[in-house]
Formats: C-alpha cells, sequence, structure tokens
C-alpha cells in the first residue's frame, strides 16, 4: 500500500516536471500552430545552464534556477526574433524540418562543448532523501518539484484569465487579425508567450536534470512526451496539458514500476488511441483550427 | 469531350520519356561500373534513394506528412533478416518481395489512422507507430535479437546464380536494378489517372473530393504503395549489409529521409534519387571534417533550406544538371522542374 502510494507520488511529480517542461510547447504548438520539435533544445539549454552554474562555479541550486530560465528565455527570444517569427506562415513541412534541424545543432553543439556523459547537478544536501509522511516515503526533491510546479500552475493559470497580458494573448490566438485591428501588438505577445514558454522549459530542464537525466539527447529522448501531453491535453486551456501530463507522468511510472517490458508500448498505444478517438486532444476543442 | 482529351494528352505527354532522363540513368550505370571502390556507398545511395522515392509517393504526390516512414524501413528490413536466418525464403529476390509485402500491410492497416485527423495527427500518429514497432522490437528481443540486432545472416545468391560479394559488386548491381524497377512502376503510377487525382487531392483534398475523387480510398491505397516502396528498401538494406538492428527503426531516420526528400525537392520522382546523391555526399564531406559532430552540420543544412525557401534551393540544386542537359538538348529540355511544393 505504502509502495503504491510513493509509487503514486513519485508520478505526480514527473507529471507536474513534464507539465513545466511542456507547457510551453502548448502555446506555440497548441495556440499559435506552430509545429516546434526543437522544444526539448530550450529545456536542455537551461539544464546544462543551471549545470554549469552549480558544479563549475558553485552557485547555490536555488539561485541557479532562476538564471536557468532567464538564460533559456533569453535563448528563446533570440531564436525567435531572428528564425522563428519568418516560419509561423509556412507549412507544417516547413516548420517540422527546421525545429528538427535545430534540434541536431543543438544537440551536436552540446556534445561538443559539454561531453557526451549524462551531467549530474549537485543537490544542496536538505533536498537529498526522504520524508516518511504517515508510513509513506517521499522524496525530498519530488517534494519540491511538486511544490514548485503546483505554485507554477497556479501562476500560469492566473496570469493567462485575470491578467490583461493573459486576455491580449488569447484575443491573438483566437483571431490575430481582429486582435491587430483592436491594437494589440501581435508578434510582441506572440514573441513574449515564446520566451515565457522557452524560460519554463529551461526551468523544467533544470529541475529535471535529477529525475530524467540530462545529456545531449534529452531532445531527441523525450520529444514524443511532450508532444504527447501536448495533442492528448488539447489547447483551450492550460488544465488540458496539466491534467494530461499528470495522466502521462502517473501512468508512466507505474507502467516502469509495474509491467517494466511494456511500458513505452502502453504509452504510445494509449496515445494513438486518444489522438483517433479525438483529434483534438481529450479536453481540446470541438472546432478545428 | 475536349476537356477529356486535352487530359489525356497532357499526361501522355508528361509522361513521355525525355532524354535527359535516360542520361541520368546512364549516368547511374556509368558510375557503378566506374568506380569499383565505392560499391558501398553507392550501394547505400541507392537504398536511401529508393527509400526516399517511397516518402515522395506519399509526400510529395498525396501531401501527407509523416515522421514515421522509417516504422516500415524497419519492418521490411527485420522480415528479410528474419526470413533469410530461419531459411523460410532463402531466394533474395522472393524474400525481397515478401518483405515488402509484409510492409504494405502493416501499411494498409496503419492507413485508416493516417488518413485521419489533420496534418499535427498524422505527425504524432506517423512517430507514435515507429516508436511504438521500435518499443516492439526491443520488448520481443528473443526474436529480433534486442539491441544487439539480428545476427548471422547469411544470403544465398539471388536467382541461385549470383552470390553476393565481399566488396559489394553484387549487392549494388541487385539493388540498383531493384530501384530502377520500382522506379518505372512508380512513374506509371504517377502519371496513371490515379496519380493526377492525388495531386487534386493534395492541392486540395475538398475539392478533390467534390469532383468525385474517393479521397480516402485514393490516400490508402498511395499509403499503402509507399509502404511496400520502403518495405522493399529495409529488406535490402538487410540483404546487403546482412544485418538489422533496432536502429532501423529510429527517429533520425525518419528525419534524415526527411532531408533527402527536401534536398532533392518534393514532388517530382528524381527527387528522391539526387536528394539521396547530394546527402550521401554532404554526410561523407561532414564526417570527413568532425567524425563525431557533423549532426550539427546536417542540423544546419535543414535550417538553412527551410530559411532560404524550398523552392529556391531546388532551382539552385537543379540549375548545373539544367545547364548541361541544355547545351546538349537545346534550351528548352529541361531535366527536372519540381512542381509547387505540398503547402
Amino acid at each position: 500500500m505504502a509502495s503504491i502510494l510513493t509509487n503514486l507520488f513519485d508520478g505526480v511529480a514527473y507529471g507536474m516536471l513534464l507539465f513545466v517542461l511542456a507547457c510551453g510547447l502548448a502555446v506555440t504548438l497548441g495556440l499559435m500552430n506552430f509545429v516546434n520539435l526543437a522544444h526539448g533544445a530550450f529545456a536542455m539549454a537551461g539544464g546544462y545552464i543551471c549545470a554549469v552554474l552549480v558544479n563549475n562555479s558553485g552557485w547555490p541550486f536555488f539561485l541557479a534556477l532562476p538564471l536557468a530560465f532567464v538564460g533559456s528565455a533569453a535563448i528563446g527570444i533570440a531564436l525567435e526574433r531572428t528564425l522563428y517569427r519568418h516560419l509561423y506562415a509556412r507549412s507544417h513541412l516547413d516548420q517540422v524540418l527546421f525545429s528538427i534541424g535545430l534540434v541536431f545543432m543543438s544537440v551536436a553543439a552540446v556534445d561538443y562543448i559539454m561531453g557526451s556523459s549524462r551531467v549530474f547537478i549537485k543537490l544542496p544536501a536538505e533536498l537529498e532523501g526522504q520524508i516518511d509522511l504517515f508510513g509513506v516515503g517521499i522524496g525530498r526533491y519530488r517534494l519540491m518539484i511538486v511544490v514548485i510546479c503546483g505554485l507554477l500552475t497556479l501562476a500560469l493559470q492566473l496570469i493567462l484569465a485575470k491578467t490583461r497580458f493573459g486576455s491580449r494573448l488569447r484575443a491573438a490566438v483566437d483571431d490575430p487579425r481582429a486582435a491587430i485591428g483592436l491594437g494589440i501588438n501581435v508578434p510582441q505577445v506572440f514573441a513574449f508567450t515564446f520566451a515565457f514558454g522557452c524560460g519554463l522549459a529551461g526551468l523544467g530542464g533544470a529541475l529535471s536534470a535529477e529525475i530524467l537525466g540530462l545529456d545531449p539527447y534529452f531532445p531527441l529522448k523525450f520529444m514524443i512526451y511532450f508532444l504527447i501531453v501536448v495533442t492528448v491535453g488539447g489547447s483551450s486551456s492550460i488544465t488540458g496539458p496539466f491534467l494530461a501530463s499528470l495522466l502521462l507522468g502517473i501512468a508512466d511510472v507505474a507502467g516502469k514500476y509495474y509491467v517494466p517490458k511494456v511500458g513505452p508500448f502502453v504509452i504510445y498505444t494509449v496515445m494513438i488511441v486518444i489522438l483517433l478517438w479525438r483529434p483534438n486532444g481529450l479536453f481540446g476543442r470541438t472546432a478545428a483550427r | 469531350m475536349t476537356a477529356l482529351s486535352d487530359v489525356s494528352t497532357h499526361a501522355m505527354a508528361s509522361a513521355r520519356w525525355r532524354i535527359s532522363e535516360v542520361a541520368f540513368w546512364v549516368l547511374a550505370l556509368a558510375c557503378a561500373f566506374l568506380f569499383p571502390s565505392r560499391y558501398l556507398i553507392m550501394t547505400d545511395i541507392v537504398r536511401l534513394g529508393l527509400f526516399a522515392l517511397s516518402l515522395d509517393l506519399i509526400l510529395g504526390y498525396a501531401g501527407i506528412v509523416s515522421l514515421g516512414h522509417a516504422a516500415f524501413f524497419g519492418v521490411g528490413a527485420y522480415s528479410a533478416g528474419l526470413l533469410a536466418l530461419h531459411g523460410i525464403i532463402t531466394e533474395p529476390v522472393i524474400a525481397l518481395v515478401a518483405a515488402g509485402l509484409v510492409a504494405a500491410v502493416l501499411g494498409f492497416l496503419t492507413s485508416f489512422l493516417v488518413i485521419r485527423g489533420v496534418d499535427l495527427t498524422r505527425l504524432m500518429v506517423t512517430l507514435g507507430i515507429a516508436l511504438l514497432l521500435e518499443a516492439l522490437a526491443e520488448r520481443f528481443s528473443d526474436i529480433t535479437g534486442g539491441t544487439d540486432g539480428l545476427q548471422g545472416i547469411e544470403m544465398q545468391p539471388i536467382l541461385g546464380l549470383f552470390a553476393f560479394d565481399m566488396y559489394g559488386k553484387t549487392g549494388l548491381f541487385y539493388s540498383l536494378i531493384v530501384l530502377f524497377i520500382l522506379f518505372l512502376l512508380a512513374r506509371r503510377v504517377v502519371h496513371s489517372p490515379f496519380g493526377l487525382s492525388l495531386r487534386a487531392i493534395r492541392n486540395n483534398p475538398l475539392r478533390a473530393a467534390a469532383i468525385g475523387v474517393p479521397v480516402n480510398r485514393r490516400l490508402i491505397a498511395i499509403y499503402t504503395l509507399a509502404a511496400f516502396y520502403a518495405g522493399i528498401a529495409g529488406a535490402l538494406f538487410t540483404q546487403t549489409t546482412a544485418l538489422a538492428s533496432l536502429d532501423v527503426f529510429s527517429f533520425e531516420r525518419s528525419a534524415d529521409l526527411m532531408l533527402v526528400l527536401v534536398i532533392g525537392g518534393t514532388g517530382y520522382l528524381y527527387g528522391g534519387l539526387i536528394g539521396a546523391v547530394v546527402f550521401k555526399m554532404l554526410q561523407e564531406f561532414f564526417q570527413s571534417i568532425t567524425p563525431q559532430y557533423w549532426l550539427f552540420w546536417i542540423g544546419l543544412v535543414l535550417v538553412v533550406i527551410v530559411m532560404v525557401g524550398r523552392a529556391r534551393i531546388h532551382r539552385w540544386v537543379l540549375f548545373v544538371p539544367n545547364l548541361i542537359i541544355r547545351q546538349f538538348a537545346g534550351r528548352k529540355a529541361v531535366v527536372a522542374a519540381p512542381e509547387s511544393d505540398v503547402s
């Protein structure tokens, strides 16, 4: 019983991590309709920034996390301004090719700079080990992830629903032309959103080094997971991808623990079935864009 | 009435063999004789060309974007390997067709999943199927050999006459003949009314349906055919290299394939073949500069191609061949003009 709860908790932590990693993609892919397969590269960038700061420069872990966010967001906005924005109107094939190219470049570049072996980030002592909660073993690190990611999710939901920027973004996505007509600077809104999504991915990458493992092939290995979160979760709200990430996280952890041999098989099958059953995602709008 | 005859004259005119096409195949055959030390890489190019031709059939002609075309390549590769390993069908040509048919069956079954939905769903479903097969191949390692791959495959002589030699001479000519036969078939298919209807679907499925083209049935048919082609390419891979490992399903293989096709140009049959030649030469070139980090340059090529624009790149790629052809055959003979791209 206790092990089931521990696994459930691990699954929730994993799912929340996936959500932070993928929610930027939910905006670019789901809302802006841009097939960005290179999203994992931004996560990897954040992870490596954090690793370098903590391991080589001796920064405290909690100070390095915001920098991972800022660094990835900076890379994101630079690429958005120079490359991505030219491709919003292009065909999906072009976008796929372009982002695959970016993934290849990032993989080889990180391999060149940082080496091909897995990188570990030195954690502060208070994050190691487990705490015992009513007989259920809970990893401290995972508890921290749940807290951080939970707060982030709440903040995102509030920003999207309550702030002026949130309503601008929703307007820009729903109908860019009408939004421009109302005086909303749509390219700026998109650029900012893109950068914010990349920053979140970077933060997720930094947090996930401990759990998912950080090596140059990170963008390729987890690309499918991010895509699953977005396509299964749909894009009409932040709740869809959130629930999809939780489902995926719990299913993946449980699958690896209880049926290690068929784990990945189950996930891909479920994804294909869901996509066929509801092409716009489990929680998506019915109207196709 | 006149419109109908116009269509058929147009179709027949575009299906006529041009001098440039003959020249292309003569050149290919000449290369096979001229560079005896390069058999292995040329076999690689031929195989890749066939695989790219297969993707062109669905991407260039029917407009289906697939990120998991390696699925059929892998199924073909493993079928051919298993057939040879267990001595079920020892004759390579029959085994080749059998492996292609296995891939075609898979293509037929999965086509129902792929034709549903829009681009994004298709991307995910094709990618998912390839990953699924990779996971399956890893799971049933007692059949597939798991991460070690199929080992100890011994190929019998082709038609009982031509044994595979260690320099790859037989392999090259075998692959080249297979490619040529399948190319003729593909050429016949795309210039037929069936091929024209595919292009109509690519340009506008709704309109194609409105003029009475059975869209879904056509897409299923071409997807199955493309799977057959990819299966044959995979089987050739196993037969000429005598190995099949998990990486036949890998995402990189599907991604590279897209690059091949994009370099050569989609929507005309020589695109995949020209792309395969250019891609392999690029790969060799980059690997000779940086053995470990050539992936970076391949990625850069992709990004540059997209940023510059695919149509413009094709004009540059085809500039030199067209120039040569014009010297020989006058101004009007153009070796290859890629059709308008999928949008």
